[in-house]
């Protein structure tokens, strides 16, 4: 029984650090992060015995976060700003909370429509909204786009979750980027009027419900498939393998895909650390690992997939300036609310 | 001559403590209130056209599914509650005192994760569903089964884990009501029912108010499991003006009118009372029990079990299969971390509650002008606001205060402070007390309100100051309340999740941020670990004061007809 007095250690340290506000000492650099604790902390750690530069963390809500970076203004303690949707980063750099971060390796790597263009911040991997289908009754070549999802051989035969969630919504923004407001609101309507069930619960339930029969289609983040397929449970296996992804849109503007991304804090007092940071996640170890660990896509066009990402297929990705994801968020939500998308 | 002199120097002392005593309370009231008047505050800034927006579209579905949820959740409360705490507490039948503690179990789960675990269980690709479709060659819509994650589906989630504050509240009250109302009742031939509805519910109002609007202000604070079932509630709108539109102050502005309309509730509540008194008249003495024999004794017996069951037992297994296939996998001395980091934060929260708790509810005794009581009542409004919400609040204020302090020491002194308070723990245990005193403050509200004021007077007369009544007479028979309130806080903080979420200093977490960030990523096996230890946790209090306190509400020691 010695790990309680490890653990009584650790939680000393913690505590004393809690209640003082930490002091310089080691080179360090403080991040907030809206991506969670469990999917950023063991690709940190490789950051600091790679650098030496320690990395304090507070994970919390995108918006949360953005609005305590605010409040703090030029004292806050945060060097760098991580979040898992570019709609928050690009509401960052509007509240005036980022900085430029020049850096010819990033702008090398992170494509010109997955960054921001004064480059206050940088995607690092990305996400793609795919229709998860059921095997037995569902063939791809019945399916097409995002548009046709609204036509009225889908009725009752739809699943999704709450258009409170930020894929949704970012995803109905990119409707409105390139098709405009009329087409969008005609195409929510008929959407909606093909859900089988009123949206609740989280991408996987949807996935679920695919497998149960529950519906047919579902409109789904690419990652919770490869999530379910790599589970450890027996039961989200079963389910995934009664499913399989379709990329939509993939002979006109690609499919949908959402970033997550970092920039630097407009009151950093590390910024040489957190460039260093942003440039390694940047970097082939932490894409390799995002793919592999989260099953997300790399930011680089340079750096292979995992296995199991491959399996799904090469796919177009929609090539829309993520920060027009931003810009058009909350017309998106409006236009969900119009068509009553709960 | 003598003894006139000795009375006015004591009220004189007297009179000085309860001055101080007053601004004391009037000082502290003012300062927990400031977060929840920063939420009120945008009321009066200016208003978006987004309003003009959910006027036309979803405002109405927010404030239609609010109020059907309180109204659910109050009904499922009082039934589940006062059913538990009739029977523990008046009743004998068999397991009566392993109940009396263990109906306060669900009250440890978070309701997001009772959500999830009847959700994994009932939904309609659970295991439940999928054996009945499998045994009778069902398909989808061949049969009728309501559907878990749906505004009733919320409704019977809240009711479950909030039923206990009512348990816990109108069991004290029924322990502690006096032996001969009820004797007398019934040596007037009415019979137990008569009994429970016309005399011992009647006097139990104030928990039952307390304990009733305490689960109702959680209702219409939960966010977790309105969001998770697809209820459009009026959190959930709070949320999307936030997140969706961008408009944090427009989501002030709604939240500050979810606190109005509690308030006013309050308002309300405490009309409808004015001029009742609810003091016991003879000394406390545990009632006679009800003896269940036979089949009555054992259908007690089964009502107990099935709430304890549906509340606690069925998803704390759930839970327990899920961790146990994934213990292998966790690292367990930074578990015991989380665990530590938990249980300090919730002992602190726990203490600093029921102090302030302490101060204001003797204090409106002492001095029962309309200015105590508001203050009393403003600085508890946290409790119906979303802890996301509460958190801005604090963060706000403190935020201010650190940057004007910074300011002015760098502008005269040339030295920046930085922020002194914004982002330590201090200022995250303010925001739980900010949150959760309404929970104490009720909690020894009603103890107090049990107390005849006579028994004061008949004190002071006899030469105690405030403070010597408060140690001599109102602790000793307050000791059930004041555990009470401990306890409930305790548990409370343990589970809180949003408000630590986002005002925790760096690289500092705990169970509930560890079981919702695993959960919100839908990985239920592995958020099962931490979620069963808050349960587990929140057990170890219970276990404590039914060991160790002597307080009715725990302890039953004195059965019989003394």
């Amino acid at each position: 029984m010695h790990f309680p007095s490890t653990a009584l250690r650790r939680l000393a340290a913690v505590l004393a650090f809690a209640l003082f506000t930490p002091l310089a000492l080691a080179e360090h650099v403080n991040v907030y992060s809206a991506r969670q604790e469990a999917l950023i902390k063991p690709i940190l750690e490789r950051f600091t015995e790679e650098t030496g530069i320690e990395v304090n963390l507070v994970t919390g809500g995108g918006d949360a976060l953005l609005t305590r970076l605010r409040n703090e203004g030029r004292n806050t303690p945060a060097d760098m700003l991580l979040t898992v949707d570019a709609g928050r980063l690009y509401r960052a750099r509007e509240a005036g909370v980022l900085q430029p971060l020049h850096s010819d390796f990033l702008k090398e790597v992170v494509p010109a429509h997955l960054r921001d263009s004064a480059d206050y911040w940088y995607g690092l991997s990305v996400r793609a909204r795919v229709i998860a289908y059921a095997k037995d009754r569902v063939t791809p070549d019945q399916l097409s786009t995002y548009e046709a999802l609204a036509d009225e051989n889908w009725r009752g035969r739809l699943c999704v979750r709450s258009s409170s969630n930020i894929y949704n919504q970012s995803m109905v923004a990119g409707m409105l980027a390139t098709e405009g407001e009329a087409q969008t609101e005609q195409w929510l309507k008929g959407l909606v009027a093909n859900f089988a069930r009123p949206p609740q619960g989280g991408d996987r339930d949807q996935i679920k419900a695919v497998a149960a029969g529950q519906c047919d289609l579902a409109l789904v983040n690419s990652y919770y498939f490869g999530a379910m397929q790599d589970s450890g449970t027996a039961e989200e296996k079963a389910a995934a393998d009664k499913v399989a992804l379709f990329f939509p849109n993939q002979a006109g503007r690609g499919t949908h895909v959402n970033v997550s991304g970092a920039g630097i804090t407009t009151a950093a007092r590390n910024v040489e650390q957190a460039k260093a940071l942003i440039e390694f996640l940047a970097g082939p170890e932490a894409q390799h690992w995002y793919a592999e660990r989260n099953n997300e896509y790399p930011v680089r066009e340079d750096i292979e997939p995992s296995a199991l990402i491959q399996s799904w297929g090469d796919f177009k990705a929609d090539s829309v300036d993520v920060t027009e994801l931003g810009r058009l968020n909350a017309q998106a939500v409006m236009a969900m609310d119009r068509a009553n998308w709960k | 001559m003598e003894i006139s002199a000795k009375l006015t120097s004591t009220s004189s002392s007297e009179r000085r403590v309860s001055h101080s005593w007053r601004a004391l309370l009037l000082l502290t009231a003012a300062i927990i209130a400031v977060p929840v008047l920063v939420i009120v505050a945008s009321l009066l800034q200016g208003y978006s056209p987004v309003w003009e927006h959910l006027l036309d579209t979803v405002l109405r579905d927010y404030v239609v599914n609010s109020l059907l949820l309180m109204l659910g959740v109050g009904v499922g409360t009082l039934l589940l509650g006062v059913t538990g705490a009739w029977l523990t507490a008046m009743c004998d039948f068999p397991g009566r005192r392993v109940f009396s503690w263990a109906l306060l179990l669900p009250m440890a789960i978070p309701a997001y994760i009772i959500a999830y675990t009847y959700t994994g269980m009932l939904d309609y690709s659970g295991p439940v569903q999928s054996a009945l479709r499998a045994q009778f060659g069902w398909g989808y819509g061949d049969y009728y089964f309501p559907a878990i994650r749906s505004l009733g589906g919320a409704v019977c989630m809240l009711s479950l884990v909030l039923y206990p504050y009512v348990y816990l509240l109108v069991r004290v009250a029924f322990s502690e009501q006096s032996t001969a109302v009820l004797e007398a009742s019934r040596s007037l031939g009415k019979g137990p029912w008569a009994t429970l509805f016309q005399v011992a519910l009647p006097m139990a109002r104030p928990a039952l108010v307390a304990g009733t609007s305490l689960a109702l202000m959680e209702a219409l604070a939960d966010y977790g499991t309105v969001d998770y079932f697809g209820v459009s509630a009026f959190t959930t709108g709070i949320f999307r003006t936030w997140y969706g539109l961008g408009e944090l102050q427009t989501a002030a502005q709604l939240a500050a009118f979810l606190l109005l309309f509690v308030f006013a509730l309050f308002l309300l509540e405490q009309a409808s009372r004015r001029r009742m008194r609810f003091h016991h008249v003879s000394a406390r003495r545990q009632a006679h029990r009800l003896p269940l024999t036979g089949w009555r004794g054992w259908l007690a017996f089964a009502v107990a079990l099935s709430i304890l069951s549906a509340g606690f037992l069925l998803p704390a297994l759930q839970l327990g299969s899920w961790a146990a296939a994934r213990l292998a996998d966790t690292d367990m001395a930074a578990f015991f971390t989380l665990v530590g980091s938990s249980f300090s934060l919730a002992a602190m929260a726990s203490v600093a509650c029921l102090l302030i708790a302490l101060l204001l509810g003797y204090g409106k005794r002492l001095h029962p002008g309309p200015l105590e009581q508001q203050a009393a009542r403003v600085s508890s409004m946290g409790y119906a606001v979303p802890g996301t919400v509460i958190a801005v609040g604090v963060l706000i204020p403190f935020a201010w205060l650190d940057n004007r302090v910074d300011g002015f020491m760098r502008e005269y002194f040339d030295i920046s402070t930085g922020l002194l308070l914004s982002g330590t723990l201090a200022a995250l245990v303010f925001a739980y007390v900010v949150r959760f005193l309404s929970v104490s403050l009720q909690t020894v509200d009603a103890g107090l309100a049990r107390i005849r004021p006579s028994l004061d007077e008949s004190a002071r007369s006899l030469g105690h100051g405030p403070l010597g009544v408060l140690r001599r007479i109102h602790l000793p028979m307050l000791r059930g309340s004041l555990a009470t309130a401990l306890l409930l806080v305790f548990v409370d903080v343990l589970k809180e999740l949003p408000t630590t979420l986002i005002l925790r200093p760096f690289n500092f977490s705990t169970l509930a941020v560890r079981a919702h960030e695993l959960a919100s990523d839908e990985r239920l096996a592995d958020a099962a670990l931490p979620a069963l230890a808050i349960v587990l946790i929140g057990l170890l209090p219970v276990i404590l004061m039914t060991r160790t306190a002597r307080a009715p509400a725990f302890h039953d020691n004195r059965d019989g007809n003394d």
